[in-house]
């Protein structure tokens, strides 16, 4: 079995209205700093997994991803995983 | 007649729904803890407002493993009626019951009001108690997230098929279509975000919500 760290990333898909984002948008230019645009606030979500192999972990992690980290009717997701030593 | 109420860790509403069928319309309720898997002398399933597991990850996304949505599932392919009220809706679209998400309000706001609804789509039973002409009606919101949302394809397909239950008059969260209600194509499943619980009881206001809770055991 070999150990991968994961880190996943949720974001609203575009077509999908972001208030939130918006709302901090126009708090960028508040704090004085002008020239910021399509902000889209996402998720960070990191993981540790043990796994017979990369493509058996990236398998798993896609399953996640799609069923349950992210809801594809309104969500991307993206992940990048590396293989830890430890 | 049982009516079954689920109840999740953090469920808030599921003791309003209780004096609601039970208290104030003689129908006779139970709790359904989540971890369980038995339905046997349930007629009808509430999945009430709250929420759900804390709302962790999304409304509604934690709740979609719990054990007992596995029975509720099965209960509906069997033909059972399942009404979603608020993060129950959630829930409801989290498990594939109903196509769509529900996602933050347009104004980013927690909505607490009352809320005009027209009766959209009298293909399903849940508004027959209504007079007939009765298409407006009254419910009160309260939510965070209850902007409905899907694609293009997916809202389309709502409309053919009738689907689309209640519409807000106001459309006071940015949802698609004004949509504030939907079921399923079978129509045994409704999942709204106003709450008939809180509209039942004369003494602290209209009874708007009477009728639909009244149609769970139809």
């Amino acid at each position: 079995m070999s150990k991968f760290k994961v880190s996943v990333i949720v974001s609203l898909r575009p077509s999908v209205l972001d208030p939130a984002g918006e709302a901090t948008a126009s708090a960028s230019k508040r704090l004085g700093i002008e020239g910021i645009s399509n902000l889209r606030i996402g998720k960070s979500i990191q993981l540790d997994i043990e796994a017979k192999s990369e493509h058996d972990a990236r398998t798993k992690i896609e399953v996640l991803c799609d069923r349950l980290l992210s809801n594809p009717v309104m969500e991307n997701w993206s992940f990048d995983l590396r293989e830890s030593n430890s | 007649m049982t009516i079954g109420v689920i109840v999740f860790p953090g469920s808030n509403c599921d003791r309003d729904v209780q004096w609601a069928t039970e208290g104030c319309l003689g129908m006779k309720t139970k709790f359904l803890w989540h971890e369980t898997t038995d339905l046997q002398g349930i007629d009808a399933v509430v999945i009430p407002g709250g929420f759900s597991y804390g709302d962790y990850l999304r409304c509604g996304a934690i709740a979609q493993f719990a054990p007992v949505l596995r029975s509720v599932l099965q209960f509906v392919n069997r033909g059972g009626k399942v009404l979603g009220i608020c993060n129950g809706f959630q829930v409801l679209t989290e498990l594939g019951l109903l196509p769509g998400a529900l996602i933050k309000n347009k104004d980013q706001n927690f909505i607490c009001q009352n809320s005009h609804l027209l009766i959209n789509s009298s293909r399903s039973d849940w508004f027959i108690n209504y007079k007939n002409s009765t298409i407006n009606i009254q419910l009160p919101i309260a939510h965070g997230e209850g902007r409905y949302f899907c694609s293009q394809d997916t809202l389309l397909k709502l409309q053919d098929d009738d689907c689309i239950a209640l519409k807000y008059l106001n459309n006071p969260n940015g949802s698609l279509d004004d949509i504030a209600g939907l079921t399923n194509k079978a129509g045994n499943v409704l999942g709204l975000m106003p709450h008939p619980e809180r509209a039942c009881d004369p003494k602290i206001g209209r009874i708007d919500g009477r009728y639909i809770l009244q149609a769970l055991l139809n």
